[in-house]
């Protein structure tokens, strides 16, 4: 054994970069090796960046593992790494102060992390960290020991399910794109905005497993499909790629097993029906991404015509973990059909934002108020919405149901690729309705008519109703179309546009009522419905409203209660927040 | 259309024809090398690929991402998926607008500086609301901060030239 060294873990993620960790990484760099360092403790010290480990909120994180005791920093700034190298690195003594709190252990501890639980701990840039950590292991089994019928068995046994949207079995998928005759197939993994932590974080688990994908059904090429504006899990996929290359894991006669396989990139662009798998097709093909009519399903004929598989990032970085430890492993996690974790980006008004990994049936009360640590501020959560746009609005009264494919798609959610944004009482449930609808609308593509008409009509009678406008006949109206559009639409996208209207729609309707009947909107989110005045009482003429305003309505002189003259508000709310003593009414 | 300008588009012709490329894939380098995608461009394409315009266009305006007006020379995105959205990410489009001094529609300033453009989530919700300029996300963001960034930025440009 060479001597110990010390390691400085330096988050470099998205949200890592976005907190100036590339300058945190230098100055550790600089302080270690030119202020000498190394020399003064007498053994190696390497600062090295890490994938995201999900507590971003608290970013900059930083670890030091001194004689195998890791100790992790919050919040680190350039400013402070000077004092974390002289007081920590040479003297041995860590800096209290600066360490994480309770909250990241509790943030960390429960959650399950099998797929997330490299990122963070290896360097994404370094194939022989991946390698270090049995990485590739599973690819050289099931090539060389394996045949593509016993891998495909081994991914039924462990009951994967596409983590993409559908939740269709990823096994099944395979059987039948493997049984389809023909050379030519392919293999496509899709790496959508959840995905970035993984793609950033252990690039290598996404290759592995669509090499094992792609040996599996029988194709020679597989493509990463990425949109080009995700610029670090692009470069960091690409550096894993050569990587992978160069050991020869990917290219001819892989393993010495004769199997020959290649991945370039494809570059999609913004546009969310691209997550739908056969515009997904269309985009590669370089066309207009408008979803096929199927049958004929991708797997009998998708890119070119030639069978394909398509699952998504999350899914391929399963794979090695399922080959390599077993199916049996795997569906053992997780509820009686929701096999495994799921990846989720908690974000929203919960204290804790970032991205976790939890088992399959994990309660929402668990995941809000014990991951994430409850809501910020100690304010009421109102409601949680999870799968992404087109997913459900989840109510507080449903808490205690567990987070699993079929719990959410009772209660007419998906489980999606994984976002899940937590509302407080200050949040429209009207508003964020609109919102998603306004977002459906634009990405709908035009090609079904319930979709193209649907969503733009839904999106109508939302804003009127957020207007001030509507009227209790428009509700009826929305709740025809929704069952319309969910029957008709020719793709997911269509089908499950309404799914943010139907499932708020079931549990707030008093709030969609109060926006029509009393023409108020209770969370006093939307303009139209809300108007700013004074509370004399409490006006203490400090002027703090009136500078604040940008709109020139407020008037007011030392020792005078001010007025707001509702003429000119143009209601942003600047006065709300100044005002110290609450004097500030909003209705 | 100049000599320079055709030199480059035989450049990307070649290329395109040499990998049997795609029309997104052209599309994205002619975008890549002038900022934009001008008419002009996609008629001097469709006459020598022997493809209708139509089909460029259709697919240009199908993808937000393409662009058939120039570009500014820093690009700033706002993040406008639900994450920020709850957490105001609409004002500080406001703010950025402000800062530049766009009107109406207007998505570039008219020294061509700056672009600003609207993003569908970027996946860093935890970070929210997030605004992207150039190539360097800033995290937290709140209308103050946005209008700083922008006019910090300038000043920045600014000294460059000195």
């Amino acid at each position: 054994m060479s001597e110990p060294i010390v390691e400085i873990k330096v988050c470099l993620g998205t949200s890592g970069s976005a907190a100036g960790g590339e300058e945190v990484l230098r100055l550790f760099k600089h302080h270690v090796h030119e202020q000498g360092v190394e020399a003064r403790i007498g053994r190696r010290c390497s600062p090295s960046k890490v994938g995201c480990r999900g507590f971003c909120s608290k970013d900059v994180l930083v670890d030091v593992v001194l004689d195998g005791s890791k100790t992790t920093y919050q919040l680190v700034t350039p400013n402070m790494v000077e004092r974390i190298v002289q007081e920590h690195v040479i003297e041995g003594r860590p800096i209290a102060d600066w360490t994480v709190r309770d909250e990241y252990a509790s943030f960390h501890a429960r959650q399950h992390k099998i797929v997330l639980g490299p990122c963070g701990e290896i360097d994404p840039e370094s194939i022989d960290d991946y390698i270090a950590m049995r990485g590739y292991r599973a690819a050289r089994k099931a090539i060389t020991q394996m045949s593509p019928d016993e891998v495909i068995a081994e991914v039924l046994r462990s009951g994967l399910r596409g983590r993409g949207g559908s939740g269709f079995s990823t096994g099944e998928k395979w059987r039948v794109c493997r049984s389809v005759p023909g050379d030519t197939k392919y293999a496509v993994c899709n790496i959508g905005e959840v995905n970035r932590p993984l793609a950033e974080g252990n690039p290598h688990a996404i290759i592995e497993g669509l090499l094992i994908g792609g040996y599996a059904i029988g194709a020679g090429k597989g493509f990463l499909y990425i949109r080009e504006r995700y610029h670090r899990s692009v470069e960091r996929l690409s550096i894993a790629l050569e990587q992978a290359r160069e050991k020869g894991f990917i290219g001819r006669n892989i393993f010495g097993s004769g199997f020959d396989f290649e991945i370039e990139f494809s570059f999609g662009t913004e546009a969310f029906i691209c997550g739908e798998e056969t515009a997904l097709m269309e985009s590669i093909e370089g066309k207009r991404a408008m979803p096929r009519v199927r049958p004929p399903f991708p797997a009998y004929a998708g890119l070119w015509g030639k069978p394909t598989v398509i699952n998504n990032a999350e899914t391929f970085s399963n794979i090695p973990l399922i080959v390599g430890k077993g199916g049996a492993w795997f569906a053992g996690i997780g509820t009686a059909s929701s096999k495994g974790t799921k990846v989720f980006t908690l974000s929203g008004k919960v204290r804790n934002n970032g991205l976790v990994e939890i088992p399959m049936g994990m309660p929402f009360r668990e995941i809000v108020y014990g991951i994430g640590g409850g809501i910020e501020g100690d304010k009421a959560l109102k409601a949680i919405q999870v799968g992404g746009p087109s997913g459900g609005i989840i109510p507080t009264t449903m808490l205690d149901m567990g987070l699993d494919y079929e719990h959410l798609a009772r209660v007419g959610s998906i489980v999606g690729s994984g976002g899940m944004v937590v509302f407080d009482e200050d949040d429209c449930i009207v508003s964020v309705v609109r919102f998603y609808l306004e977002f459906l609308q634009r990405e709908s593509c035009g090609k079904c008519v319930p979709c193209r008409i649907g969503t733009k009509r839904m999106l109508e009678l939302l804003t009127k109703i957020t207007d001030g406008k509507g009227e209790e006949a428009d509700l009826r109206t929305l709740e025809r179309l929704s069952g319309v559009m969910a029957s008709t639409s020719l793709c997911g996208l269509g089908r499950t546009a309404p799914n943010p209207f139907i499932t708020s729609f079931n549990h707030f309707r008093d709030e969609y009522l109060a926006h029509i009947r009393d023409r108020k909107c209770p969370a006093g989110v939307c303009t139209a419905l809300i108007t700013f005045s004074v509370i004399e009482e409490k006006c203490k003429a400090c002027g703090l409203c009136k500078r604040a305003c940008p709109a020139g309505a407020v008037t007011g002189a030392p020792k005078q209660v001010h007025v707001i003259d509702p003429a000119k508000c143009v209601k942003c709310g600047a006065c709300y927040r100044a005002c110290r003593f609450k004097a500030i009414r909003k209705q | 259309m100049n000599e320079a300008t055709e030199r480059v588009l035989n450049r990307l012709l070649d290329q395109h024809r040499r990998e049997q490329g795609n029309l997104i894939v052209l599309l994205q380098r002619i975008q890549d090398t002038f900022g934009h995608i001008a008419e002009e461009y996609v008629d001097w394409f469709a006459e020598k690929l022997d493809i209708p315009a139509s089909r460029f266009f259709g697919v240009i305006t199908f993808y937000p991402k393409f662009r058939t007006r120039p570009v500014g020379k820093n690009t700033i995105t706002v993040c406008c998926g639900a994450a920020c959205h709850i957490k105001g990410a609409d004002k500080l489009l406001d703010a950025a607008k402000e800062a530049l001094g766009l009107t109406g529609d207007e998505d570039t300033t008219r020294d061509l500086s700056f672009t600003l453009q609207k993003a569908t989530c970027i996946g860093a919700c935890s970070i929210a609301p997030v605004v992207i300029l150039n190539k360097q996300v800033h995290s937290a963001m709140d209308p103050v901060k946005v209008t700083k960034l922008v006019k910090g930025y300038e000043r920045e440009e600014f000294l460059g030239y000195l």
